[in-house]
């Protein structure tokens, strides 16, 4: 087929991108070599708009066994086991097709878990979706935007948990946003972590001259040909046109997949092993062949196929799922294959590795496509895509916005008394989507399988206990798009330190992180602004944690229309607890029990779920944050955790402290719900205000502001004078604040009652927001 | 005594059961293959929950064709306790060893929770450690577990004793309220006519643990430890 410039087009490549290729070939490409560069010259497979930025990410800690560059990161977690974790997107494809797409997202990083040699133990999943309930349709946006938004909702959410459950990992936790920018960008930002023994670890390393290729799993067909460059564009309005660009999920196959690699691992005749992912063969060979410095030939004719007639363009572009490659020792490919055989999945020797560090495929006796592997990888673009300058974002004063929620609110409920507006606006923030009750999400996830889900979903962070040892591993999702669309530096500074309050709060050590990166287009330059400042955040914040970044992924082009997705990083928190009976919940434990809140409350109103949930506004800057405050506020957490001090600690950030109060008042799993009185008199200093107006605010702020660095922490009585004893070592700010009992939730000032209902009325509200907007959802499509 | 733990392709609770009866109970295990004709040497054979062969077709539907199943039949026949769980049931269901079929859940949805159960019988080896009426806390977590059977088979299972687990509430009132998935009669575990073959949808290997929150699941395996201690008694 001869090149043409439409072709080159199509491929999404440039004429400088499609120059080079023939300058690094020193010839013309052919057509099927045309299609490999393109794939992993792709922005989803070479980061060529990201990759300068990434590098100023800190890589080093400790516990550092594998940083970025492999399938996964690991580290060290103690006694000889290590922890394989990454988060990776699947945003496109599951818009495309909400099931699927998510489905194989789950796929996907099982693999890239499985592929280092680990069990995988636990997936999570950060998800984003437009509005779902009917009160969010603005005139413009007609109620098929709502129906569509749930429909996306409902076929991710089915298309993880049946993918997970079949497979046997647990899907134990997460988080679900829902803003009006992600309506035709749904993000699906998928988790997974596994465990391996130290000595037992394996990297996609083609070693060793000679040695075997073999493909293991499911066939190849014509499913995700170009997957990851459809991954790598913006969409229009004929995106669903896309749709057989979305591979199709089979969670058995993965799980026999998974069972056969351990078992052919452990038989020690593999000496590398790579998932195909995204770009299937294509990447899985030249990579392989890239980080061990040799070559690998193939031979197409061999590699097992589910349609006849395919095109050595199809086979190497395809993303069928379920498929690994597989180095094996020269001599003893018959054990690798007849391990295989067992599990009834097809092990094709396909090629060798050679010396020559290229990437070569024969098919029918001809090589279609002979290239260096350096082009393909170290060689692929790099840009350094214009950033608008800074400074540009003026911040709109959030005042006006307040008093209009708090005057219509109290014209809806007929009464302006303060205490009656204020517990108005907590029973609203608590039915509202971005901070109701989730169970309806993870009650379609088999969360117990394994049997080492020791914290049950909806605490602060996910905990699984590791049965080898006495220890277990707390992993929270966290990002604040709404903060980085406003400040991204901030905001991603923000979702760090909020993922490490999280595990801190079930009682672990923050040990690394991991990071899915969700932007626009990067050929806007200030979308590339926030990306770039997104990395300088977290660098920041990494650093000052000593969490290493030891992998993630970057998806750029969540956009349609024109409409992008808000600077979206999520941060996926790793940490450890050394002793399993230290773990920690957020729900408060006996009457009688004191309440304490570390850190101090600012006058952070700006950017809050409050202005968004009840005013649909995003306004102000966001949250101040104070990194060493934050961090004596955590370490105060855990140390009095490890000294047994604590009944509950929660983390105090989206919906401020009322919302984080009631949740720790909220029932749960064999235990019954139970009220709480707090008076907020120590905690709140009113002298500098001077008018009443002044004092509402400063009530909201106390309320519902997000000032970070704070956790609300219940101890028995004779316990709260050591909490405070040690705050005041580490230097952080502590007061008791409140008592638990009775069966409502009362906050007051000094005389004055902001808030006061009974805590039954204000769960029944969180819990029954969701499925009432998504279940009547089910019937709309039906 | 010995135990074996079936490993169909796709079960993937095997190593939870493997683990409660290893480790938890004390007692020798192994795992099964399911290519395996011969089960020789087994007191016990318990099918676990998953996904075998990845029930794409019917739940189960695949695995009652399986090699190893005609072992289990006859094992079963000649006395064998046989244990369901969840996948595990259904198979039981399909391979006409227990009565009845497990339909799609009421709601459409797969259910992942602790539910409150009603132990309805003692007098069978697997739930001889309970107490009658004794109210269960035990995790489902299945998309078909919506027991169904034809209403001669379920005058026959309730005359005959033969239901051994109904959901119900924490009082242990068997309301509609309290079924989680549509199952007739609240069914959530049958026997068959010789008892010795048990089916249940609930969990009892994830809530044996006092960490993981609950134990009431232990019971079964203790029973079935101690029903086999008894068993093997009376045969020397």
């Amino acid at each position: 087929m001869k090149i043409t410039p439409e072709i080159i087009e199509q491929h999404n490549l440039t004429g400088d991108e499609y120059r080079r290729i023939a300058a690094l070939l020193k010839r013309a490409p052919t057509f099927t070599e045309l299609g490999i560069f393109s794939v992993m010259w792709s922005e989803h497979c070479s980061y060529k708009s990201s990759r300068i930025h990434l590098k100023r990410l800190p890589v080093e800690g400790d516990c550092l066994v594998q940083g970025p560059g492999e399938n996964a990161g690991i580290v060290d977690i103690g006694d000889g086991w290590c922890a394989a974790f990454k988060i990776e997107s699947h945003n496109h494809p599951s818009f495309i097709e909400p099931y699927q797409g998510a489905a194989t997202g789950v796929g996907g990083i099982l693999r890239d878990i499985f592929t280092m040699g680990a069990r995988p133990v636990a997936a999570l999943n950060s998800l984003r979706f437009g509005p779902v309930r009917d009160q969010d349709d603005s005139a413009e946006a007609a109620g098929s935007v709502i129906a569509r938004n749930r429909r996306i909702m409902t076929g991710v959410v089915k298309g993880i948990g049946d993918y997970g459950n079949a497979f046997g990992v647990p899907t134990i936790g997460g988080e679900v946003v829902f803003a009006d920018c992600y309506s035709l960008n749904p993000l699906v930002n998928a988790f997974a972590l596994g465990l391996v023994r130290r000595e037992q670890i394996f990297y996609g390393k083609a070693e060793g001259v000679g040695n075997a290729v073999i493909y293991v799993g499911a066939k190849t067909g014509r499913d995700g040909i170009h997957g990851a460059t459809m991954a790598s564009a913006e969409f229009d309005d004929a995106a669903l046109e896309k749709r057989p660009t979305v591979q199709v999920g089979d969670p058995f196959a993965e799980k026999l997949l998974l069972e056969a690699c351990l078992e052919a691992m452990r038989s020690g005749a593999i000496v590398g092993i790579q998932d195909m992912g995204a770009a299937g063969l294509t990447s899985s060979s030249c990579e392989m062949g890239a980080r061990a410095g040799t070559g690998i030939e193939i031979n197409l004719d061999l590699v097992p196929q589910r349609e006849t007639g395919m095109t050595a363009y199809e086979m190497m572009l395809s993303e069928s799922q379920e498929r690994m490659l597989i180095v094996a020792e020269r001599g003893r490919e018959r054990q690798v294959h007849e391990i295989f055989a067992r599990w009834d999945l097809d092990a094709v020797t396909i090629g060798r590795v050679t010396d020559d560090q290229k990437l070569r495929v024969v098919h029918k006796g001809e090589v279609v496509a002979e290239i260096p592997n350096s082009a393909l990888t170290d060689e692929a673009p790099r840009y350094d895509r214009p950033q608008s300058s800074g400074n540009e974002a003026v911040h709109v004063d959030p005042a006006p916005y307040l008093n209009e929620i708090c005057g219509r609110i109290a014209g809806e409920i007929g009464s302006s008394d303060l205490h009656d507006v204020l517990t108005e606006c907590l029973r609203r923030l608590l039915a509202s989507p971005n901070l109701a009750c989730k169970q309806w999400v993870w009650k379609q996830y088999d969360h117990m399988v394994r049997t080492n889900t020791v914290v049950l979903p909806g605490a602060d962070a996910a905990v699984i206990r590791v049965k080898e040892t006495r220890r277990s591993l707390a992993v929270s999702l966290d990002g604040n798009g709404r903060y980085c669309s406003v400040d991204a530096r901030a905001g991603a500074r923000l979702a760090v330190v909020e993922a490490a309050r999280n595990v801190v709060c079930s009682g672990a050590r923050p040990l690394a992180v991991t990071n899915c990166l969700n932007f626009a287009s990067p050929e806007r330059p200030e979308v590339m602004r926030a990306f770039s400042e997104t990395i300088d955040g977290m660098s920041d914040a990494c650093r000052a944690l000593g969490t290493p970044v030891t992998g993630g992924n970057v998806s750029f082009y969540n956009e349609t229309e024109g409409r992008g997705v808000y600077p979206t990083p999520v941060v996926g928190m790793l940490g450890v607890i050394e002793d399993t009976r230290q773990i920690t919940t957020p729900w408060f434990a006996e009457a009688g029990d004191r309440i304490l809140l570390l850190g101090a409350t600012g006058d952070d109103l700006g950017a809050t779920e409050f202005l968004e949930s009840l005013g649909g506004v995003v306004a102000g800057g966001v949250p101040e944050l104070d990194l060493e405050d934050e961090l004596a506020v955590q370490r105060t957490c855990l140390r009095a955790i490890s000294a047994g001090l604590l009944r509950s600690a929660h983390d105090c950030s989206d919906g401020g402290l009322a919302v984080a109060l009631a949740e720790c008042c909220f029932s749960h799993y064999r235990r019954d719900s139970l009220g709480a009185r707090l008076d907020l008199r120590e905690h709140l200093d009113l002298s500098g205000i001077r008018a009443m107006a002044d004092a509402d605010r400063r009530m909201l702020a106390l309320l519902f502001g997000e000032t970070p660095g704070r956790i609300i922490v219940s101890a028995a009585p004779d316990r709260a004078d050591a909490v405070m004893a040690l705050a005041a070592q580490e230097g952080a700010d502590c007061a008791v604040i409140g008592e638990v009992g009775g069966d409502r939730l009362s906050i007051s000032l000094g005389a004055h009652t902001l808030i006061d209902e009974r805590v039954d009325v204000l769960e029944k509200l969180w819990r029954e927001s969701l499925p009432g907007h998504l279940d009547r959802a089910g019937l709309d499509e039906r | 005594m010995k135990f074996g733990v079936v490993v169909f392709p796709g079960s993937n609770c095997d190593h939870d059961t493997y683990h409660v009866i290893s480790k938890v109970l004390g007692q020798p295990v192994d795992f099964i293959w399911h290519k395996d004709e011969r089960i020789d040497g087994y007191d016990a054979i318990i099918l676990p929950g998953g996904f075998s062969y990845g029930d794409y077709l019917r739940t189960g539907a695949i695995a009652r064709f399986s090699p190893v199943m005609r072992s289990v039949k006859g094992f079963a026949a000649s006395g064998g306790l046989v244990l369901g769980i969840c996948n595990g049931f259904q198979i039981l269901c399909e391979a006409g060893l227990l009565p009845g079929t497990l339909l799609r859940n009421r709601d459409l949805k797969f259910i992942c929770e602790h539910v409150n159960v009603r132990v309805e019988r003692t007098d069978t080896p697997f739930t001889v450690s309970y107490r009658k009426g004794q109210v269960l806390s035990i995790p489902i977590a299945h998309g078909d577990g919506n027991y169904f059977c034809d209403i001669d088979t379920l005058r026959e299972l309730e005359s005959d004793g033969r239901i051994i687990f109904r959901y119900c509430d924490a009082r242990g009132e068997a309301t509609d309220a309290a079924n989680p998935n549509g199952s007739l009669a609240n069914i959530a575990g049958i026997c068959n006519r010789e008892r010795n073959v048990v089916g249940l949808m609930p969990h009892p290997e994830r809530a044996s643990e006092s960490l993981l929150g609950s134990n009431d699941g232990r019971l079964l395996f203790l029973s079935l430890a101690t029903s086999l201690s008894e068993m093997l008694k009376l045969r020397a």
